[in-house]
């Protein structure tokens, strides 16, 4: 029996098993008792989200709080600046909030640890089920066009638990955005499982389950709201980040090339104020294009990023960042513009798999004429840039 | 928010719609309405190409080439890797993207 909670508690990342022996209390036959056994104790000290677990007739069911901890948010808030973002993941398995009977409902989610957390926390004063998919560590929404969080994986996770054990109800919440990836009457053909399509937010949980699993039509559909736009900067930063630095140093070597000689001192003026502009395009492109998206002009997002581009561009040259007094500053003008609308069209473009409102084929159709048209604008600009350089 | 129009590959067969009601269920961007015992398109633009709808029409009634509407995919099967976003690679390990 043990056995089982010691490989629990290596996939829970505990270093060490304590004890071999289980101090376990005599079991009653009808109720689950909770199990008293140093793995036990090892697994909830690695993983302070676990209140207990709970030794059941089909196995041992994690009981998890619906309180985040501090070390909960902690790990949303390192996710979201892409630490240890891979790998943020918990057992896929069945838990338990609250004191579930077998008539309490079940909830599915992905084993994204992030999603757990968003989910168990609006679960506050229920007694339900969460049934744990392995996503390997990804979202729902990502994990069902990918297609982890699937059919299969669903029918196949029933089977493992036993859920057919555990309640006495054939019904099953998915969440909405898992319906991409779930086919509801391939499950009930498979298992007898009935799929029912829970609400897009999980704060909408409480209320959809005490209407009777009737949820209103804000519930079912999907949101960008400033908030939800401002919350995908961070990671976007974080992986555009090397990048940026390396064409900003670049800007910054070439500023020291001025008419055919190549003057070093030159870098430590011109070539810190070539490369903050790099980074202020890089900037404005991944904080204000998603900021102001909804109403920057155009529908496609490498336009959109054109406009945030030519904001900037006006606002460093009329704060007087982007200056200069040679007969060929028009000509370095010319250039600025190119390399910041390519720079910042490109960040938009790219932020099209962030969001919820972007098509496959929209995509595609953007991108056809976007990347030639930003390829060219900023090549053309870094030569007419370097030329004004030259002369 | 809506996205570029006349570009997604939705299609909706009404002869073959038994009006269950399902693809207005699981739509996550109101595309579909019940009328008069059929699915309707209420605004073909509205479609983000997911496959939700596809993948729960228990008859076959509404099709889609569903896909990730990701610029970064697109790039990285452009330059001949495989058409995904890269974040939900894990057997590349860590990285990148949405």
């Amino acid at each position: 029996m043990c056995n089982i909670l010691v490989s629990m508690g290596i996939f829970f990342n505990m270093k060490t098993t304590t004890e071999s022996s289980c101090c376990q209390r005599p079991d009653t036959e009808q109720s689950p008792q909770t199990v008293c056994c140093g793995a036990v104790g090892g697994i909830m000290k690695t993983n302070p989200w676990i209140e207990k677990i709970q030794r059941h007739a089909t196995g041992y069911i994690p009981v998890v709080r619906t309180g985040l901890l501090f070390s909960d948010r902690i790990g949303t808030w390192k996710a979201r600046w892409g630490v240890n973002r891979m790998d943020y993941r918990i057992l896929p398995t069945l838990y338990a909030v609250g004191e579930p009977s077998s008539s309490s409902p079940v909830l599915v989610t992905a084993n994204y640890k992030m999603s757990f957390d968003i989910l168990r926390s609006n679960l506050s004063g229920l007694d339900a089920w969460i049934l744990v998919l392995d996503t390997n560590g990804i979202n729902v929404w990502c994990a069902a066009g990918d297609g982890t969080f699937g059919t299969d994986e669903l029918v196949n996770l029933i089977a493992d638990v036993k859920l057919q054990d555990v309640v006495s109800h054939r019904t099953v919440i998915v969440p909405q955005l898992g319906a991409s990836g779930i086919s509801a009457h391939e499950v009930l053909k498979r298992c007898g499982f009935r799929v029912i399509y829970g609400p897009v937010r999980a704060c909408d949980i409480k209320s959809f389950i005490s209407n009777g699993m009737k949820a209103t039509s804000e519930m079912r559909n999907v949101t960008f709201t400033a908030m939800e736009r401002i919350i995908l900067v961070p990671i976007e930063l974080m992986i555009t980040l090397k990048y940026t630095v390396l064409t900003a140093v670049l800007f910054a070597l070439l500023s020291g090339i001025s008419g055919f000689s190549y003057y070093p001192r030159l870098l430590e003026t011109e070539g810190i104020v070539n490369g903050a502009v790099i980074i202020i395009a890089w900037l404005t492109g991944i904080v204000l294009t998603p900021l102001l998206l909804p109403w920057l002009p155009g529908r496609s997002f490498s336009v959109k990023g054109f406009w945030t581009g030519a904001v900037v561009f006006v606002i460093l040259l009329v704060s007087g960042i982007i200056t200069g007094d040679s007969i060929l500053f028009p000509a370095a003008l010319a250039g600025w513009f190119m390399i910041i609308v390519s720079i910042t069209s490109f960040l938009g473009m790219n932020f099209t798999g962030a969001t919820p409102v972007t098509s496959l084929s929209g995509v595609k159709k953007e991108m056809k004429y976007a990347v030639p048209l930003q390829l060219i604008l900023f090549t053309a600009g870094l030569l007419i840039w370097l030329i004004s350089r030259l002369l | 928010m809506k996205y570029i129009d006349n570009a997604v590959t939705l299609d909706l067969q009404e002869e073959s719609c038994t009006g269950c009601g399902m693809c207005v269920t699981v739509c996550p961007r109101g595309v579909f309405v019940i009328e008069a015992g059929k699915a309707c398109i209420v605004d073909r633009d509205l479609c983000i190409e997911c496959g939700a709808c596809e993948k729960n029409c228990p008859s076959g009634a509404v099709t889609v080439r569903a896909g990730v509407g990701c610029a970064n995919a697109i790039l990285k099967g452009m330059t001949g890797g495989d058409v995904s976003c890269g974040c939900c690679d894990s057997s590349s390990g860590k990285s990148s993207c949405c």
